[in-house]
């Protein structure tokens, strides 16, 4: 008797998209670093089992349903050929005064740049290394910790991530040490001009217990070659440890950018993640974070601004696993032209995590008639002596600020950038060091001279 | 200075001006009574180039220019005031930026050179005191959260900063006590020379004790019903606007 197998894709996935990316997996896996280690290529193994059986999501997946990834199967990225590493820069980005030099990894293409990266003012005993080395130098580390929040079987880009996974940041603050310094970690896409080309930087962040530290990453990209990030941090916030945690994305809009950020935050932990996104063509950023033991604290936050073409989406889940922990989440967007914005925001208050409390604010401004916005707020609460709140509003300029400032002689395109700018602070006031505050200010006032 | 010649002005298609003329010279102030719903606001708004105002005959002269043609910001810059019912809100916008941001766009325009932060501050801090208003004020947002008469004193030091050519003042004591009332008219009054020029917009006399007008007007039904000196408010006072058809509980 004949049979005929037919093989079902899980809803809301397309596994034929994954067909060039195992392809190229398959050719790339002997010179990935770390081939020695059993525990790693058995994850590699495993993202890749899980890629190969999802592929990309599809609109018809839940959470993917206002971000269409249809353009990266078309674009067939190949693995990136180190081009970007003969590149020479002048200037990098930095949140720091002129001329200060401080902590710093510098990853180009995906790969970590020596040359250009520096360990200088941090305390004894804190590791900041290159994901590559550390499997050498710190195998244990990573080991223990790779892959444990951002396991690679629920989430396909997460799968897809652990299957390449090559370099990216490590950092390691012991028990009660304080990172003064602001740790900057800076991701430059160049790409080639042969082909598109895909990266998937993978981040480690440990902060034992008591410990604190500031880390900034920039996302940039140099000449206009189209590029595909597919980046994934793993945060492990200790007792009593702070993490703050910030992101400026600002690559050209011919790249694709995907940010999967996962944190676990134990008692009295504090994890604070805020991203800003001007750039990209596409852009999704998740952030998950778990608060893990109790009267821990996290906060969510970021503002954007698109234009053109561009499509930015935002995905959180915030998880109150244990009692008496707070969460706040403020985001705020600009929208113009025929842009696009998505923000799901999911909050899950499980049943035994009494005392939570838990804010969610989304708001956008839509500068034209064209731009759209789609917003999901999610609040699943199990417990029943919780304080949770949140508002979703959209609207657009206002024209009696618009007429008052012109009154005052301020021409209308002025008028219309302070407004935008007084829109975002709010958002930005989120931001609780200053001087990253300050930096990620400059950017919000160029983006609006670049109108 | 201004001259105002047969203005007829629409509201959503509303004929709310009906053909209002009123020339007012360097250094003469004018006050407009009228009812509610006269036209006292939409002729502020009109002249100060508020959108949705649309001026459908007649023509406004702004020294030798045509006012109906330039856009918001260009008639602050050739010296145009508004001093607003409703003071707006801006949230997440300082005072002082906002201050520095209208009094530098102006400086520009008339190709005066702007001022830096310190001699802006120097200037600031010297009106401010003349209206008794804190450096703390200076450093909220926008209007936010200030009392109705805060709002006004605002708008006068907009108005001391701004040094305007010609200020209309739209019922600058609505919503004010007689302090308050007390304070805006001696910011007002410091403000009158022989080269500005004033319009002052109000329903009641109350405030014209204190700004005492050259002129008065009588605003009814879209058109000006009668002229006079400053003792047709008195009188206005008295007898209310019932002699021009108008039928108002007081």
């Amino acid at each position: 008797m004949a049979t005929t197998t037919l093989t079902k894709a899980p809803r809301g996935y397309d596994p034929a998209a994954a067909t060039p990316f195992l392809e190229q997996f398959d050719r790339v896996r002997d010179g990935l670093p770390g081939g020695g280690l059993s525990w790693l290529n058995d994850l590699r193994a495993q993202g890749r089992a899980r890629f190969a059986e999802l592929g990309l999501p599809t609109v018809k997946n839940e959470s993917w349903r206002y971000t269409n990834l249809r353009a990266l199967d078309k674009l067939a990225f190949q693995p990136a050929a180190g081009t970007g590493e003969a590149v020479r820069f002048d200037v990098l980005p930095t949140v720091r005064a002129d001329g200060a030099t401080g902590p710093r990894l510098v990853f180009v293409d995906g790969r970590f740049r020596a040359e250009l990266s520096s360990t200088a003012g941090l305390p004894a005993g804190v590791e900041l290394l290159n994901l590559a080395d550390a499997l050498t130098r710190k195998p244990d580390l990573v080991a223990e910790h790779l892959g444990r929040i951002a396991a690679p079987d629920d989430q396909t880009l997460v799968a897809l991530n652990t299957a390449f996974l090559a370099d990216g940041p490590v950092l390691h603050v012991p028990r009660g040490v304080t990172v003064e310094e602001t740790i900057e970690l800076v991701f430059v896409s160049v790409g080639s001009e042969a082909q598109p080309t895909a990266f998937h930087p993978r981040g480690l962040i440990v902060a034992e217990a008591d410990s604190r530290a500031v880390i900034v990453e920039h996302h940039v990209g140099l000449g206009s070659c189209t590029t595909l990030s597919n980046g994934v941090t793993e945060v492990f916030v200790g007792a009593g440890a702070s993490v703050h945690h910030y992101k400026v994305q600002r690559e050209h809009t011919d790249s694709f950018h995907l940010s999967h950020t996962a944190a676990k935050v134990a008692g009295k932990g504090v994890y604070d993640n805020f991203i800003l996104t001007i750039g990209a063509k596409l852009s999704r950023n998740e952030v998950n974070s778990v608060l893990d033991g109790e009267e821990g604290d996290t906060h969510v936050s970021g503002a954007y601004m698109v234009r053109g073409g561009q499509h930015v989406d935002t995905t959180t889940f915030i998880d109150h696993a244990k009692p008496c922990c707070t969460s706040r989440e403020v985001y705020k967007g600009v929208i113009d032209d025929q842009a696009r914005a998505v923000f799901q925001g999911k909050i899950i208050v499980r049943p035994n995590a009494q005392k939570t409390d838990g804010y969610q604010q989304n708001r956008a401004l839509l500068l034209s008639d064209t731009a759209e916005i789609d917003a999901k707020p999610e609040l699943e609460i199990y417990a029943d002596d919780v304080k949770c709140s949140h508002g979703a509003t959209v609207g657009e300029l206002d024209d009696d600020q618009l007429f008052y400032l012109r009154a005052r002689g301020i021409d209308k395109d002025t008028a219309r950038g302070l407004l935008i700018g007084a829109f975002l602070s709010e958002a930005l006031e989120e931001i609780a060091e200053e001087s990253v505050r300050d930096a990620f200010q400059s950017y919000v006032a160029n983006w609006q001279n670049a109108r | 200075m201004i001259e105002i010649k047969n203005l007829h002005a629409t509201v959503d298609g509303k004929e709310i001006l009906k053909g209002i003329d009123l020339t007012i010279g360097p250094g003469e102030v004018h006050a407009i009574m009228g009812p509610n719903g006269s036209g006292k606001s939409t002729l502020s708004y009109v002249l100060a180039g508020r959108d949705g105002y649309e001026v459908t005959e007649g023509s406004v002269s702004f020294f030798g220019k045509d006012l109906l043609e330039m856009e918001p910001e260009e008639r602050a810059a050739a010296g145009l005031f508004l001093a607003f019912q409703y003071p707006v809100e801006i949230p997440g916008v300082a005072n002082t930026t906002f201050l520095k941001s209208a009094l530098n766009a102006i400086r520009k325009k008339r190709g005066e050179p702007e001022l830096d932060a310190m001699q802006f501050l120097k200037l600031v801090r010297e009106k401010t005191k003349a209206l008794s208003m804190t450096d703390e004020m200076l450093k909220r947002a926008v209007n936010v959260g200030f009392s109705g008469g805060e709002k006004k004193r605002n708008e006068t030091l907009q108005m001391a900063v701004l040094q305007p050519k010609f200020a209309i003042l739209d019922e600058t004591d609505s919503g004010l006590d007689i302090d308050a009332l007390k304070i805006v008219a001696e910011g007002v009054n410091a403000l009158r020379s022989p080269e500005r020029s004033m319009l002052v917009i109000t329903h009641y006399q109350r405030l014209l004790d204190y700004i005492v007008p050259d002129h008065v007007h009588v605003l009814a039904f879209g058109k000006i019903q009668r002229s006079g000196g400053k003792e047709l408010a008195l009188e206005l006072e008295k007898n209310g606007y019932a002699e021009f058809g108008v039928n108002e509980a007081a």
